[in-house]
């Protein structure tokens, strides 16, 4: 088991470490002077020619690189001429746009993705596995026939369609729930919640749809299983089987989902924070791609990229460690 | 020899009510897309031209009238803010949407066979380094890197021929795990044995030997791959990194809807149901096609049937 997780672990971070370089050449050797873009539309080629000193953009690209992830163990100091501007470690450069570190940046838009997709994932989990225990006990009637139905529309309707729907029928034409706008928890919970009600609704709908399939298939497939004709031929109740028991077999590749759904997740995150204007990590990667604000971009895409990869791993363990039917490769 | 499944899969296909709609929804999209020119001179208006008079400046441009000021000149009103005709301005969205998931789609199937085949033909160590990176490629979230990779491209650059790459290189990684293991199970067989002795290259015998065994799983997969696709570059074209303005297609639409909700529900229902219908006709017609071409697979769609658990694959991902 201890040389299963070793393995798992290095070959995560040598995935990791394939990723940053292959992330790192691919947007610093892209066509676009680097050092123009920091410098902004209204620079001179002197200045141009100050900035790339101080990115040592003259050094050659495996340099350049080295130094990139000497600044991410270390962090990396920045001479402006009059001083110098220190990037903490994990260093991911500065922000063309204001020179603020990027993990800063990163950091301050952090509570807002993470309010987002904690509240949703709590709404998707509820909704999703009781959708699918549902369909699997009512399976073959009515109940299950319109489930399928709403789950098949659930993942085939874009976060965007959603939203605005959701927007169209509470905000405008009910008039219950405002526009929304961020609140932090710290400072007011209760606005926090009613604001973010709107948006995590959003997420959890295109969510659950997948783990609601997700929920019925590994329920059905749980009560087909030896141990519950055993507890059926006790005389068991049905839902004291389904509940207690079906779920139990339902809710390991349910973690695991969750675990590997992390990127998609991010994805739905940038789409539901452009919508309602929420000030998150979503809504800065793409701000930044816009502005081509290269460092964020890259921090971003590597920050997602390496957790993804991580959850992944840590999935990957907790899987084999819950079941131990899976072997171990 | 092709013959007989084949005409098989066409009447399985033909004997499904759904199947049959879904298609003719979706060629009755495709023959809106290809005449949108016609149409838009027939209703006699264009996508680009703006029309100041028809929206109320006083009330921050919504369209005069009733339903997005739906007219006879203009048949199902006029954008919001700008007075463009939004029935011409859907139509010819409906081209960029369609053409960017089916081109995308195409490099998506070229890129899975190609690397697939090479995975499942080639020696061991090929195989090991292309599964390793088509397994990272399918972890990392494509929307995420979708977004990033617009920003490296030169301004200049034609937006829908962006969207059909950068989509297109980040979305093989499944037809070439599906490829790579029939190539698998199909290099054991007598006929690649025997072409083999017969000292045909390994181009001939993929060419001959494999890919023809290839068509039906591959074609099936693809089937499922346009939705999707559909829905990327909507999302991009959301986000407004996407194509950008004055070329419409559906997601950039729905981008300057989200100002107009409360004042022009029209404006957001009509894109809004046409990426619907398009999507989900494609995902029936798609499981239709799974079905027909392998009478052995239960229809994921059909109620009420017991499936094999769709448990996330294990080792999947780094």
């Amino acid at each position: 088991m201890t040389a299963y997780v070793l393995r798992r672990t290095g070959g995560a971070l040598l995935v990791l470490l394939l990723l940053s370089v292959a992330v790192y050449a691919l947007f610093y050797v892209a066509p676009g002077d680097p050092a123009k873009l920091a410098c902004g539309p209204r620079c001179n080629a002197e200045q141009i020619a100050q900035v790339r000193d101080q990115l040592r953009l003259g050094e050659p690209l495996p340099v350049q690189y080295l130094h990139f992830l000497q600044g991410l163990v270390t962090g990396r100091d920045y001479s402006t001429g009059t001083g110098v501007l220190h990037c903490p470690a994990p260093c991911f450069g500065l922000s063309y746009q204001n020179d603020q570190p990027v993990a800063q940046l990163l950091a301050s838009r952090l509570p807002v993705t993470a309010s987002l997709a904690i509240g949703a994932m709590v709404l998707w989990l509820l909704l999703g596995v009781g959708t699918g225990l549902l369909s699997a006990l009512r399976r073959g009637g009515a109940t299950e026939r319109v489930l399928t139905v709403l789950t098949l529309t659930g993942t085939a309707t874009p976060v965007f369609i959603t939203g605005l729907l959701l927007l169209m029928i509470f905000c405008a034409t009910l008039q219950w729930l405002p526009f929304p706008t961020y609140v932090p928890l710290t400072e007011d919970p209760e606005q926090w919640a009613w604001n973010l009600l709107l948006p995590w609704t959003t997420l959890a709908l295109l969510e659950s749809a997948k783990y609601a399939r997700l929920t019925r298939s590994a329920t059905l497939e749980t009560l087909a299983e030896d141990h519950i004709r055993t507890f059926r031929a006790y005389g068991l109740r049905e839902r004291r089987i389904v509940g207690r028991h079906a779920l139990r077999g339902a809710l390991p590749p349910v973690v695991a989902l969750n675990a590997v759904d992390l990127g998609t997740m991010f994805g739905g995150a940038m789409l539901t924070e452009t919508l309602f204007g929420l000030p998150g990590l979503g809504r800065l990667t793409v701000e930044s791609v816009r502005t081509v604000d290269l460092p964020v971009v890259v921090g971003a895409v590597l920050g997602v990229g390496a957790a993804v990869v991580l959850a992944n791993a840590v999935a990957d363990v907790l899987y084999a460690l819950a079941d131990r039917r899976v072997t171990l490769t | 020899m092709s013959d007989t499944p084949d005409t098989g899969a066409w009447r399985r296909l033909r004997a499904r009510p759904s199947a049959v709609v879904a298609a003719a929804v979706l060629a009755a999209l495709a023959l809106l897309a290809l005449g949108a020119p016609l149409l838009a001179a027939l209703e006699g208006q264009d996508p680009t031209t703006y029309h100041d008079q028809l929206v109320d400046s006083a009330r921050g441009g919504v369209p005069y009238g009733s339903f997005g000021g739906i007219s006879a000149d203009h048949w199902l009103g006029v954008e919001p803010g700008t007075g463009r005709d939004l029935f011409a301005r859907l139509l010819y969205g409906a081209r960029v949407s369609l053409l960017v998931a089916l081109g995308a789609t195409v490099v998506q199937v070229a890129l899975g066979v190609a690397v697939g085949l090479a995975a499942g033909a080639g020696g061991r160590l090929l195989d090991a380094v292309l599964s390793r990176f088509t397994d990272v490629l399918l972890a990392l979230p494509m929307l995420v890197f979708a977004v990033a990779l617009t920003a490296i491209v030169p301004d200049g650059f034609p937006r829908p021929l962006l969207l059909v790459l950068v989509i297109g290189l980040l979305g093989w990684g499944g037809t070439s795990r599906i490829v790579r293991a029939q190539t698998l199970s199909l290099r054991g067989r007598d006929h690649v044995a025997a072409a083999r002795l017969a000292g045909r290259t390994p181009v001939q015998i993929a060419r001959r030997e494999l890919l023809p065994a290839l068509a039906a799983p591959v074609l099936t997969y693809a089937a499922l791959l346009v939705p999707t696709n559909i829905v990327v570059e909507a999302s991009l074209s959301f986000l407004g990194i996407g194509v950008t303005p004055p070329t419409s297609s559906w997601g950039q639409l729905l981008s300057t809807a989200t100002t107009w909700f409360r004042a022009d529900p029209l404006y957001v229902l009509l894109p809004s149901g046409c990426l619907l219908v398009t999507v989900l006709a494609c995902t029936v017609l798609g499981d239709a096609v799974r079905t027909a071409l392998d009478p052995r697979e239960r229809s994921r769609l059909a109620v009420g049937t017991r499936r094999a658990a769709a448990a996330p694959q294990k080792g999947a991902t780094p």
